[in-house]
């Protein structure tokens, strides 16, 4: 027992000590590979509370897919490096109260101790010998199958409005559209225009014909 | 009965149809066309007038109920009110029908000459039928809402016809004032109908005369604490409406200025018919104020103080039709005096008796006045009778029967007036008696005055007019010699029956003991007895007097009226001014109306309503508007940050909440 | 014995930090995303340690959800990110004031 606390403990402190980097550190690339950091020591963290499967997806589709990107959009974007380096100003007083003012309130409403007690419960029946991977599947699709296809639909939603947004299009394409070619008409080729008459003196060359 | 009803809505509506046509018909009719329409009309009218009086003359001498009163049509009907139309034809009505009508006929024909040029003839036309007819609609009227109706008509057509030259500004500023003043009077009249309904819960005559002796005791609270009998209120109100139409103070100041209408109509109107609809009000109501001492002493004091000091107005005028108005008014005073001490037979008789002879003068003056083509102040006049001799002999007619003298039809009607004030035992009798006589010497001083100044002495007449001066035609001085024979005739054979004998019935109430004309009746021996006895009366000596002044100071001494002016400067400068009635009225009530109008106009509407609430509203909310825009900064983090606030807040009060 | 309490008071921890990173950071948008990130993974600690001490799946499904769609929003956010520095050429949260009342 003593070994759970030390690991728990260890493991926010990693936690708390990344996500204070996240928010703190000037530099993005940065801020994203303490994300990182932070994202592996909950998925520790989520070991110990026995939800093996999660843990690893957090790994794997969080960290490996989802920071991956943002690690490849922090590289793309060409941030001036001068704005960076300005603090945080006068504005980190108030946060910072306020800030802990929420913590401060969301602890008292826990309580000292008597959710622990009041929450204590019986394991479930055939919770033993039952893998926690087979223990979600068993759930999510049968209880959960509607909102599964949902999620489903979000993420094809995601995609389409992620490449709906930034796709500009092949830009250094030369290709042309053969039915606007077709459709081509010498009105919107050649237009006749009235010059006024000169008497010479003018000069004429800044006209546009 | 039948037959009765249908001649009465033919006497009524016949004027009301030539005033349509005449009024529409336009290019159609031509002027020609608008006045015989009119014409007709109004003969019909008087012409089934007289059978209506020789009918009913005829059912009064066989007994038994010769009265009709019948409802042709339900007007409204609300819960418990039934108001009709309807007719009340009685003694009364019969006798004011024939006079209106009669000199309604007289004025049309007169009109045919006098307006001969005026682009506005057929308009005039029709207004004086239209007027005809709301007239007969008044005094026809069975209840209270119908004799309003006709009440408004001769004031809107009074007012109409004030301004019939309506181009004139002086014109305008007459006919606004008359219909205010009217207005003011109208206010009384509409809160006695009111409280007539309120008391007696109907508007019919029948009904509400039948009921009156028996509410004797009802009163009223005008306001808290202190309780006025309700017939009293009902009375007086009633008798307000009456001042108004009939030109008495203070709300008399609109008839001197209605002069500047067409003479016609100062005859028809402001002598004859309209100004008479406030005496016929009260003589009608007699069961009413029969019960009520305190309106009929009201209606005597004001009675004798507009017989006596408009009077006085008549000495100080330069303008010839301002004299005739200014002794209409005295005269209207003289009916009220009588009306006042219970008298009402021998109001309507001096009604019938005045609307004869002050026709005839305004007439007469109208005549003189396109005589001169268009000059109306008597001090470019004078010396007149030889060329207009017609005009001048029933100018003199009309005047001796305004002055009273003996025989005339005025010296019957006058006199009975002033012994039936003599024999009153009212509390403001002394005072009337005093006013009625003074009023005698008064009223012969400015009718000789006017006839001196006008028709004899020396000419004072412009070179240019002297020229063209010859008598009026046929049309203006046919309705001269017309209403000169009743103004000679007609009060003789009438005084016996009217007065003393049984003419009225029971059109008019007298109570006992305010029967001042049985005491009058008692020493009444015949019309020729009371001509003669009248040459050795007070009053007959004081009409001497002022035609003897008159004489002096404008034929044999025409240099003294200045002089007495002047010596009484201060007496002459308030005659002048009216006793300032009008300079109140325009600075007082005019004026201070425009004040308070202005004064609500730029401080309670422009500054308060719309510079404070509804400009200040918006002005408000766009400051706040302001004020709350610097919330939106734009940054996202501000946003979030106000949701982080909300968060702590939230939390803080659930955990508030659950400990 | 790791307690419900500790787990919670952690995940309490982690909130409140993505909390003052959106509040404080104003410099690089994508900083602010990833304060938005641990804010959801707060979230996910919250009901992976009630899923534990409760005995119930329920919360490790959610937890999937939640992953599911963090995913897609990230992406999109990312995405958007990437147009708006093609715009206006610039990350900086202070720039964007353009809904300024």
């Amino acid at each position: 027992m003593g070994t759970e606390k030390l690991v728990f403990y260890l493991l926010s402190a990693i936690l708390v000590f990344a996500a204070g980097m996240v928010v703190s550190v000037r530099n993005a690339v940065r801020a994203v590979l303490f994300l990182v950091l932070a994202f592996f020591s909950c998925a520790g963290l989520w070991l110990i509370l026995e939800a093996e499967f999660l843990a690893i997806a957090l790994v794997l589709v969080y960290v490996g897919a989802v920071m991956v990107l943002w690690l490849f959009v922090v590289m793309m974007l060409d941030v001036d490096r001068a704005e960076l380096r300005e603090g945080f100003g006068s504005h980190l007083p108030l946060g910072l109260a306020v800030t802990l003012l929420i913590v401060f309130e969301m602890v008292l409403v826990y309580g000292t101790g008597q959710l622990d007690t009041a929450l204590a419960r019986a394991p479930l029946p055939g919770a033993a010998g039952v893998s926690n991977v087979q223990a979600i599947a068993a759930v999510l699709y049968t209880d959960y199958a509607y909102p599964f296809e949902i999620a489903a639909v979000i993420l094809l939603i995601g995609m389409v409005a992620a490449i709906g947004l930034t796709f500009r299009g092949a830009r250094a394409s030369k290709y042309i559209s053969p039915s606007q070619q077709v459709h081509v008409s010498p009105r919107g080729r050649m237009h006749l225009r009235d010059l006024p008459r000169g008497d010479g003196s003018e000069d004429d060359s800044a006209k546009d014909g | 009965m039948e037959k009765l009803t249908l001649i009465c809505l033919g006497v009524v509506l016949a004027p009301l149809a030539g005033a349509l046509l005449a009024g529409l018909g336009g290019r159609l009719i031509g002027r020609s066309g608008a006045h015989v329409v009119t014409i007709l009309g109004v003969a019909i009218s008087f012409a089934l007038s007289c059978y209506v009086f020789s009918l009913l003359m005829a059912g009064k001498a066989t007994g038994g109920d010769y009265v009709l009163n019948t409802d042709l049509y339900t007007w409204l009907q609300s819960g418990p009110l039934k108001v009709s139309i309807g007719f009340l034809i009685d003694e009364l009505t019969a006798t004011m029908m024939l006079v209106v009508t009669f000199v309604s006929l007289m004025v049309h024909i007169y009109t045919i000459g006098y307006m001969h040029d005026d682009p506005g003839y057929q308009r005039f036309f029709s207004y004086i039928s239209l007027f005809t007819f709301a007239m007969l609609m008044l005094v026809t009227a069975n209840n209270f809402l119908q004799l309003f109706f006709g009440w408004e008509g001769v004031g809107l057509v009074s007012y109409l016809l004030i301004g019939f030259w309506y181009e004139k500004e002086s014109a305008i500023f007459a006919n606004l004032k008359a219909f205010l003043v009217n207005r003011v009077g109208d206010l009384g009249m509409i809160l006695g109908i009111a409280a007539v309904l309120s008391l007696f819960g109907s508007l019919d005559f029948a009904a509400i005369f039948a009921k009156a002796p028996a509410l004797t005791g009802e009163t009223l609270q005008i306001w808290p604490g202190r309780e006025w009998s309700a017939l009293t209120v009902i009375c007086v109100l009633l008798f307000i409406g009456a001042m108004a139409k009939s030109a008495q103070v203070p709300l008399h100041v609109w008839l001197p200025d209605s002069m500047e209408g067409p003479t016609p109509i100062s005859a028809l109107i402001h002598a004859a018919t309209m100004v008479t609809a406030g005496i016929f009000l009260v003589a009608r109501m007699s069961p009413l104020f029969e019960l009520s001492e305190t309106a009929l002493n009201f209606v005597l004091f004001i009675g004798a103080v507009t017989a006596f000091f408009m009077g006085l107005l008549g000495l100080v005028q330069t303008d010839i039709k301002r004299v005739v108005a200014y002794s209409t008014l005295s005269q209207l005073g003289y009916m009220t005096v009588a009306l006042g001490v219970s008298a009402y037979s021998a109001a309507i008789f001096h009604l019938g008796t005045h609307a004869f002879f002050k026709a005839l003068l305004f007439l007469a003056a109208g005549s003189v006045i396109i005589g001169l083509h268009h000059e109306q102040d008597m001090r470019n006049m004078g010396g007149l009778w030889k060329r207009m001799p017609i005009t001048a002999l029933t100018a003199w007619i009309g005047t001796l029967a305004l002055v009273g003298f003996p025989g005339f039809a005025g010296f019957y009607s006058k006199d009975a007036i002033i012994e039936a004030v003599a024999a009153s035992s009212l509390p403001a009798a002394g005072f009337a008696h005093f006013a009625v006589l003074g009023g005698v010497f008064v009223t012969s001083l400015y009718s000789f005055r006017l006839l001196f100044l006008v028709f004899h002495g020396k000419s004072r007449v412009d070179h240019h007019a002297a020229e063209h001066l010859h008598e009026s035609p046929l049309v203006v001085t046919g309705p001269l010699v017309l209403l000169a024979i009743p103004s000679l005739l007609i009060g003789a054979p009438l005084i016996g029956p009217m007065l003393v004998g049984d003419y009225f019935g029971k059109a008019i109430q007298i109570l006992p003991q305010h029967a001042t004309l049985a005491e009058f009746g008692e020493h009444f021996h015949g019309a020729l007895a009371f001509a003669l006895h009248g040459f050795t009366a007070l009053p007959f000596w004081l009409m001497l007097a002022g035609a003897g002044t008159a004489a002096v100071f404008y034929l044999i001494k025409p240099h003294w009226p200045a002089v007495v002016s002047r010596r009484f400067s201060l007496v002459q400068y308030i005659l002048e001014r009216k006793y300032f009635f009008d300079d109140v009225n325009q600075t007082l009530f005019a004026g201070g109306l425009r004040g308070l109008g202005g004064l609500l106009w730029r401080v309670g509407d422009v500054a308060l309503i719309d510079g404070l609430a509804v400009n200040g509203t918006a002005r408000s909310v766009g400051r706040l508007a302001g004020a709350l825009r610097h919330i939106q900064t734009g940054y996202l983090y501000h946003y979030a940050f106000a949701m982080i606030i909300g968060l702590a807040v939230l939390l803080g009060m659930i955990w508030y909440v659950s400990f | 014995m790791v307690t419900l309490t500790d787990y919670l008071v952690l995940g309490a921890i982690l909130f409140a930090l993505g909390m003052f990173g959106i509040f404080v950071n104003r410099k690089n948008m994508i900083i602010l995303l990833m304060s938005v990130e641990l804010l959801l993974l707060a979230v996910n600690m919250n009901f992976v340690a009630f899923s534990h001490f409760l005995h119930d799946i329920a919360g490790q499904v959610f937890v999937f959800f939640v992953l599911t769609v963090a995913a897609a929003e990230s992406a999109i956010g990312l995405a958007i990110i990437v147009v708006l520095f093609r715009n206006r050429a610039s990350i900086n949260v202070q720039d964007l004031d353009h809904l300024k009342g």
